[in-house]
Parts: structure tokens; C-alpha cells; sequence
């Protein structure tokens, strides 16, 4: 065989093999969808992770958290009702760095959304961050991400104050964390308090999920206060008429308002019989908690009728 | 019969990190070498004999021009059943024993299983390495190693032998006995190809020499001629007296060492200074006519050009 | 041809073996591997898990060094220390030289493989008491380790067919780090899209799935191996294997030797 020959073989070769094993790697890739996940099923302990990692703790933390984003990603896809890996994911990731304050940031924030935005433990959430903060102390943020979890996922305003109040006393903290503690402590400051938690979310979030959730919040919140002040005109409407109004120019008659009153979406809120406000389009607002029909449930996700906002 | 035939063959270099750096090893030689000869490569470091030798043993590839061994191209598998190759200050596995070497390579060129101990201890012998042939080679000195790459050029017995620098590392009986195996080889009738810039080696055993500097070819001549046509100097030697003034005057080299003196003349002046010694009374002790033809030969061709571009 | 490529891997083989580093890696291993029952005592009721997660990761670990150093060791050595002069000058073509090169370190990590596979069953089976059924899925791991192992080596004489000795060692371990996130690359790239996530995707083709060859976390908790993986793996090493040889031959076939 001259050299020519030999170099047609080999190329030859190498075109066709390349081309096999670049498509066995892909059915591999098929046939192994959840590799990556195995090592988490399986091996459950970070003391063995850490073995295996040579020292690596922080690149392999690094990697774990990783798989749990992805994981998270795609459950959220689905639409999944139970997220089962993601505490151990997250357990495993902090324990291998626990300086990783993403992980506790955003971790609590997957873990305490209600099911199928999150995994619907905000018990675990609120356990996560008191580990990020044991083991990084001097991070005020942290403080914060407790303070939100306890107000709102679990509704414990004492419990959010006190979070919020510890936080503001970490050097470095910024003002508002005090703001906060204050508002908690104060009743009836909840939709204001809220209004500010989810505008700061927002602000200092760059993931889409965590910034799309905080606008659908904030529409919510904007909602919930409408339809609060509108019952309140009837409501004295009624006191001094005697009647509820029979519709919004009524209203308007009294000079309380200056138009038609709408929602987020340009439609007007309807005006019933018995001073009570609805929203029309009720399904497309998830999280609201007044404005509802009778009898219906608030949405605690965010669907595909969802009220797309302009930016 | 040409057994080796170059035509215009040349070799650039490229150096430097990214190769741009070109450097010219072969400039473009032509020359043949004829069946059974003991054919010589003389030239000065880098002159480009080890770059010729390893263009036909097909270690390196050719920028131009073309070669051929027993009238097949160099890259023809053939050839390599027919060659035997020193190279210069060879590397061998030195954790194998010369015999366990000669062994592998007997059978990497085809000798039968059941012939290559015989042969191999054979060609031990002739290179003068019985003794050590079961000796681990990484315990061989340099002179040993030369002779168990000679001996691995020619276990298989090939018609042509290439061998670079073979006399290198040899002490002066090592040489002569080198010099008396290409002696051998020759009466076998094998080729010979060798390089060397020892000038007497060449001069004692080739038929004919080839001479390279800086890459080019500056002649090629039958060894005999050389010394006939250089042929025109004698050296006498005689005691008594020192100067002989006249006997100075019409001398090449005139060199007196107490009562001894030594005088290069041109061989026609060989009667006229005999004369003179005699009748200075001097005891004349030598007259021998010198062979410094091929030393001459090399000096003369190589330094053509330095003077050249002197003057 | 037969007889010469026969020839070279017998070289090879005896080569390795007559390297002390060798040994001292073999034995290593085998140390570690008998450590690990000592280890088991701290994890208890994870004994026979921590054994073979930790045995098995000695003997690819030993293997790949083995694989590297060895194998970038035989072939850049070659040319770096012209040895290799002398054999191309016989009716040696130079991808029967790679070939040859190739079976012969194939044959010797097959039998350093085996030494460290058996004194790995040996531990195992003092910690168990005795082997069991589901043991045979050990064997699937240590044949998938093989095949990695078969990948390795062929990886490490295509880069030294170009490269420095140091340069190949080097080149090769990042291919073995890197093989084993393969997985994660392409999660990395479903999950950041764009083009970067495309250029991430197609670099985890150029690696070597060495990740899916690893099952060491599942026939730890005694989890059979699905026949499909088996066989995709096969066909993935053996093709990956052949690719980077045929890349070895075509670099070495045209290069000038130094
Ligand atoms: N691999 C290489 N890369 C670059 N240049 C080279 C290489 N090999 C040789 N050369 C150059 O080519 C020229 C010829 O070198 P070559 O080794 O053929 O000389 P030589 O006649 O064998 O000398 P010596 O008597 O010292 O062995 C030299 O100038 C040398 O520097
Ligand atoms: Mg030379």
C-alpha cells in the first residue's frame, strides 16, 4: 500500500467512525436522561461526593448546582406537582460549599413556591436559608430571603419581622432591610410591605423565572389593591346613600374617581349588587386574593391564559 | 547498476513556534552510487548527510526531487526488506538485550522465527558484541551501543547498508574493526552508504566519495583518482642538520625538532633535495610520497566559497 | 503484516512490563483497594456501597494513569528518543507502528485490569461474605471500565502522534476529566441556548462519553445495567477508539520525524 492509499483508508475511517460515534453518544445521551441525576438517587451521602471530588469541593459543588437548576427547569417545564430531588440536591450542593449563597438564595425561593412553581415546602425553604445563614453569617441578604419565606409562603409576620430585624443588624445591610422589619411588625401595611418585597425581587434578580413570577406578583398586589379600595367607596357609598352604587358613574358622581376604573389588562372591574368588586377576566391574574367571584379559588400558578403584561 | 539514485533532492526546514522560519538542509543534490560500491558522504557538521540519509530511509519527507533504492521509490515497502539503517549515535530500547533486540528486529523484517536467534547472534559477533549480547543494553556504554546498531543493520542481511557516522564513539581498534566489517560487507558484495567527516576512514575504505557542504553537492570522485591526481608531494625526513637553507627556501612545510627535521616538497623537487641533503652530509632517514589527497580534496571544495565570498 | 503488528504489540506488552512504574501503580491500587473495607468500618451499614463506588473508582483512576503515562510514555518517547528510527527503517508501515503500539498497550492494561479486578473481588467479597447474584453487575462495571480504558489509550497516541510527551499526558487527562461531564456539558447547553449553548453541544461530541461508561453508583446499590446501555457503550468506545486511531494514522503517516 502506498502512503496515498493508507491516508484515503484512514480518513475514511475516521469520517465513518467519527459519524458513529458522535451518534451513539447522542442515543447514549437519550437512553441516559436523568444521568446526571443518579449520582443524587444514589448517592445520597456528601461525604462520599466529597471523596470522589479529590479536593474539588467547590467545582463539584459548582456542578451539583448545576443539575439543580436544570432539574428545576425541567419539572417547571412539565408542569410537574412534585419537585422529590430538589431538597437533596440542595442539601448536597451546600454541603459541599456551603459559601455557594446562590444555592440558599434561589434554593429557598424554588423550594417554598407553591407546586408548579416550586416544590411547595416552604418549611424546607425556611430550613435552607437558616443553614446558609449559620454558615455564612455576615450575609444580610440572606436574612432577607428568610424574612420573605416566612411572610410570604407561610403568613408568620412575626417570624418575617424578626428575620428582617436580625438581617439589618449585619454590617454592610442596606436601610430598607430596618423598613422592612418596621412594616412587619405594623398591621395592615401587608399589600404595601408586599409591593416592596417583590419590587425589590425583581430589581435585583437577572433569572427570567424569578423577575416573570415577581411582575405577575406586583399585577397581583396592584389588584388586590383596586378591588380593596373600590369595595371601600361602595362601602361608603352605601353609608351615605343608603344604596350600594348601581354602577361606576355613580361613583365617579361623587368625584372619588376620575374614569372608569380597569385592571391591569384595560378591562373594567365589574361593580355587583352587593358592593362587592369582581375582575372580569379573573383567570388570567393568578395570586390574586380579592376581586374573586364567589366561590372561586385564587390561581397559584401562573397559566397560559396568564395576562401577558406590558412592559 | 545505480542501486541508489538522488536527483535533485531537497529538504526545507521549518522552525519556529509556528513554523514560519524556513531553513534550507538540502539545496537540490543529485548523484548516484553504483552496485557493490562502499560509497562515502564526507562533509562538515550540518553540511546535510544525516538530512540525506534519513530522506531515503523515508523518515523525513522530501521538499522536491525524488529518490530511489534498487531502482524502486524510496516509499515502496519493498525497499525496506532490502536496507539496513545506523543511525547517528543510535537510540535502542534499553530495556531489552542487544539479543532480544536483534531478535525483534530480525522478525520485523521478515526472517523466520526459527533463524532469527542464529542470525542474530551472528551479526552480534560480526560487530564484535558476543560477549555483552545478554547484557541489559541501558548498561551499555556509547561504543557498545554503535556496535549493536551496526550489528541491527545488517542481521537481516540486506543488499544495501546505510550507515551514518558508523565509526563515531569508537576507539581506534573499534574502528578498525568497523572499517573491516564494510571491508566484509563490500567483499560480499553489498553497497555501502556511508557518511563520516573522518577523512581517513574514508579514504581507506571507499570506492568513491561524495562531498556535501551546507546543503549542497561539491563533488563527487573515484577515491583512487583523487589520490593519484594529489599525488605530487613527498616528505622527507633526515638527522644532522637542522638548516639547510636552501632545502627551506624551495619546502611546503619545513619543521626541525632538535637534530630531526621534516620537509614537505612537490615530488618533483624530490631528487634536487635528496641531492642537497646528501651534501650537507645529513643521514637521510624517510622519503614517502603524502596522502593527505583526500583531506586536500575536502578542504579545497568546502573552502571554495568562504574564499569566494572573502575576497 | 499480521506477524509484524504481532510483533510490535509483544514488544510493547513486555515494554510495560518491565517498567517498574507499573508495578507501583498495580500495587497501589490493589492498596487501595484493600483499604477499603477499613473505610466501611466508619461508614457503617454502607460498607459494600463505600467498597465498590470507592474500588471501582481505584481501578479506573489506576487504569486511566496506567492508560496516559504508559501509552503517551511508549509512542512520543519513541520519536522523542528516535528509537523509532531503527523500526520504520524495516518493512515497518508507520500505522502498523501505531496499531501494534495500540494492541500491545491494550493487552497490558487488559492484564493490570484483571490483577486490580481480582483483588477488587477479593475485598468484596470479604466484606459481603461471599459473592452474590447481583455481583454480576459488577463485572458490567468492570467491562465498562474497560472500555473507557480502550478509549483512553487510544486518545493518548493520538496526541502524542504530534505532541510532547508532557503535552499528550496533559492533553489526554483533560479528555478524561472532561469525558466523565459530558452529561453535564449538555446540560449546561440545554440550559443556556444561544449559541454558546450550541458550541458546548457540539464539544461534548468531540469528548468521549466516558460519563455514561460509568456505573459505579448504580452496581454499588446492586442496580442492574440495561443490555441497551451495555451495547451503546460498546459501540461508542469501539467507534470513538477506531476515530482517534485513524486521526493518529493520518497525522503520523505524513509527518517528518524529528
Ligand atoms: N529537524 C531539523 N529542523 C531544522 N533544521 C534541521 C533539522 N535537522 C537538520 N537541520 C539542519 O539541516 C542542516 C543539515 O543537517 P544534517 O543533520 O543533515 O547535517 P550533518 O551533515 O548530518 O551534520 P553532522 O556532521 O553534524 O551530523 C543543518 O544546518 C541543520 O541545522
Ligand atoms: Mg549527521
Amino acid at each position: 500500500m502506498t502512503g496515498g492509499a493508507i491516508s484515503r483508508w484512514a480518513m475514511t475511517a475516521l469520517l465513518l467512525s467519527a459519524a458513529g460515534a458522535a451518534y451513539t453518544s447522542y442515543r447514549l445521551e437519550r437512553m441516559r436522561s436523568g444521568a446526571t441525576l443518579d449520582d443524587v438517587l444514589l448517592v445520597q451521602s456528601p461525604k462520599m461526593v466529597k471523596a470522589a471530588s479529590l479536593g474539588y469541593t467547590g467545582l463539584a459543588a459548582d456542578i451539583y448546582w448545576t443539575r439543580t437548576v436544570q432539574y428545576f427547569g425541567g419539572k417547571h417545564r412539565e408542569k410537574a406537582m412534585r419537585y422529590e430531588l430538589l431538597r437533596p440536591m440542595l442539601a448536597l450542593t451546600t454541603d459541599l460549599d456551603p459559601q455557594l449563597t446562590v444555592a440558599y438564595e434561589f434554593g429557598s425561593f424554588f423550594l417554598a413556591q407553591k407546586p408548579p412553581e416550586g416544590a411547595g415546602d416552604p418549611q424546607a425553604a425556611v430550613d435552607l436559608v437558616k443553614k446558609g445563614i449559620a454558615a455564612n453569617p455576615r450575609n444580610w441578604r440572606l436574612y432577607y430571603h428568610l424574612g420573605f419565606v416566612e411572610y410570604e409562603e407561610r403568613k408568620d409576620v412575626i417570624a418575617a419581622a424578626d428575620a428582617f430585624e436580625a438581617g439589618s443588624r449585619v454590617p454592610g445591610a442596606l436601610p430598607w432591610m430596618k423598613v422592612m422589619a418596621a412594616a412587619m411588625r405594623q398591621k395592615g401595611g401587608e399589600i404595601d410591605t408586599a409591593r416592596y418585597m417583590w419590587t425589590n425581587i425583581y430589581e435585583s434578580s437577572d433569572d427570567p423565572l424569578i423577575k416573570q413570577n415577581a411582575v405577575y406578583r406586583l399585577i397581583a398586589l396592584r389588584i388586590d389593591e383596586d378591588v380593596l379600595n373600590l369595595e371601600k367607596m361602595a362601602a361608603e357609598y352605601q353609608k351615605r346613600n343608603g344604596s350600594y352604587p348601581a354602577n361606576w358613574q355613580q361613583v365617579i358622581g361623587m368625584g372619588w374617581l376620575k374614569g372608569m376604573p380597569v385592571d391591569p389588562s384595560k378591562t373594567p372591574y365589574r361593580l355587583m349588587a352587593d358592593g362587592r368588586v369582581e375582575v372580569q377576566e379573573y383567570q388570567r391574574f393568578p395570586f390574586i386574593t380579592r376581586g374573586l367571584p364567589a366561590g372561586k379559588q385564587s390561581i397559584e400558578r401562573i397559566t397560559e391564559e396568564s395576562f401577558k403584561p406590558q412592559q | 547498476m545505480a542501486v541508489i539514485e538522488i536527483q535533485n533532492l531537497r529538504k526545507t526546514y521549518k522552525t519556529g513556534f509556528w513554523r514560519k522560519t524556513e531553513k534550507e538542509g538540502l539545496k537540490g543534490i543529485s548523484f548516484e552510487v553504483r552496485e557493490g560500491e562502499v560509497f562515502g558522504c564526507l562533509g562538515p557538521n550540518g553540511a546535510g548527510k544525516t538530512t540525506t540519509l534519513k530522506i531515503l530511509m523515508g523518515l523525513i519527507f522530501p521538499s522536491g526531487g525524488t529518490a530511489r533504492i534498487l531502482g524502486m521509490d524510496i516509499h515502496d515497502p519493498r525497499v525496506k526488506q532490502q536496507i539496513g539503517f545506523l543511525p547517528e549515535q543510535p537510540y535502542l530500547y534499553d530495556y531489552l538485550t542487544p539479543l532480544e533486540l536483534l531478535e525483534y528486529y530480525a522478525g520485523l523484517s521478515g526472517v523466520p522465527a526459527r533463524e532469527r536467534r542464529k542470525r542474530s547472534e551472528a551479526a552480534l559477533a560480526r560487530a564484535g558484541m558476543s560477549e555483552a549480547a545478554n547484557m541489559p543494553m541501558r548498561k551499555c556504554s556509547k561504543g557498545m551501543l554503535q556496535r549493536v546498531g551496526i550489528a541491527q543493520a545488517i542481521v537481516h542481511d540486506p543488499k544495501v547498508v546505510f550507515l551514518d557516522e558508523p565509526m563515531s564513539g569508537l576507539d581506534p581498534i573499534g574502528r578498525r574493526e568497523v572499517r573491516e566489517l564494510i571491508q566484509s560487507l563490500h567483499d560480499e558484495g553489498k553497497t555501502v552508504f556511508f557518511s563520516t567527516h573522518i577523512l581517513t576512514d574514508a579514504e581507506a575504505i571507499c570506492d568513491r566519495v561524495a562531498v556535501l557542504d551546507r546543503g549542497e553537492l561539491k563533488g563527487v570522485d573515484v577515491v583512487a583518482d583523487l589520490l593519484s591526481k594529489a599525488r605530487g608531494k613527498v616528505e622527507i625526513t633526515w638527522q644532522g642538520q637542522p638548516k639547510i637553507e636552501s632545502i627551506r627556501a624551495m619546502s611546503l612545510d619545513y619543521h626541525a625538532t632538535g637534530e630531526s627535521v621534516r620537509a614537505v616538497v612537490k615530488e618533483a623537487d624530490t631528487d634536487r633535495v635528496v641531492d642537497a641533503v646528501r651534501q650537507a652530509g645529513a643521514r637521510l632517514v624517510s622519503v614517502t610520497p603524502v596522502h593527505g589527497a583526500l583531506e586536500e580534496y575536502f578542504l579545497a571544495k568546502v573552502d571554495a566559497p568562504k574564499k569566494e565570498a572573502e575576497e | 503484516m499480521r506477524a509484524r503488528l504481532a510483533l510490535i504489540a509483544a514488544n510493547t506488552f513486555r515494554e510495560a512490563v518491565r517498567d517498574r512504574v507499573l508495578y507501583n501503580l498495580v500495587f497501589f491500587a490493589l492498596l487501595m483497594v484493600a483499604a477499603a473495607p477499613l473505610f466501611g468500618v466508619i461508614s457503617i451499614g454502607v460498607e459494600k456501597i463505600f467498597m465498590v463506588n470507592l474500588g471501582l473508582a481505584a481501578i479506573v483512576l489506576f487504569g486511566v494513569v496506567i492508560a496516559i503515562f504508559v501509552g503517551t510514555g511508549l509512542v512520543s518517547k519513541e520519536i522523542e528518543k528516535r528509537t523509532l528510527y531503527t523500526v520504520l527503517a524495516r518493512p515497518v508501515a508507520r500505522w502498523e507502528f501505531i496499531l501494534g503500539k495500540y494492541l500491545g498497550l491494550a493487552a497490558t492494561l487488559a492484564v493490570n485490569t484483571s490483577c486490580m479486578a481480582a483483588g477488587f473481588f477479593v475485598a468484596v467479597a470479604y466484606v459481603s461474605v461471599g459473592l452474590h447474584a447481583a455481583d454480576v453487575n459488577l463485572l458490567v462495571a468492570l467491562y465498562l471500565i474497560g472500555l473507557q480504558l480502550l478509549v483512553m489509550t487510544a486518545l493518548a497516541i493520538l496526541f502524542s502522534s504530534f505532541s510532547t510527551p508532557i503535552f499528550s499526558a496533559a492533553f489526554s487527562f483533560a479528555m478524561f476529566v472532561i469525558g466523565n461531564f459530558v452529561e453535564d456539558m449538555r446540560g449546561f447547553a440545554a440550559m443556556s441556548g444561544g449559541p454558546e449553548g450550541w458550541l458546548v453541544r457540539g464539544l461534548s461530541y468531540l469528548v468521549p462519553n466516558l460519563g455514561a461508561m460509568n456505573v459505579a453508583a448504580q452496581v454499588a446499590h446492586g442496580q442492574p445495567v440495561p443490555g441497551a446501555l451495555i451495547l451503546a457503550d460498546t459501540a461508542n468506545a469501539l467507534f470513538y477508539a477506531v476515530a482517534a486511531l485513524a486521526a493518529a494514522v493520518l497525522i503520523f503517516e505524513r509527518r517528518d520525524l524529528k
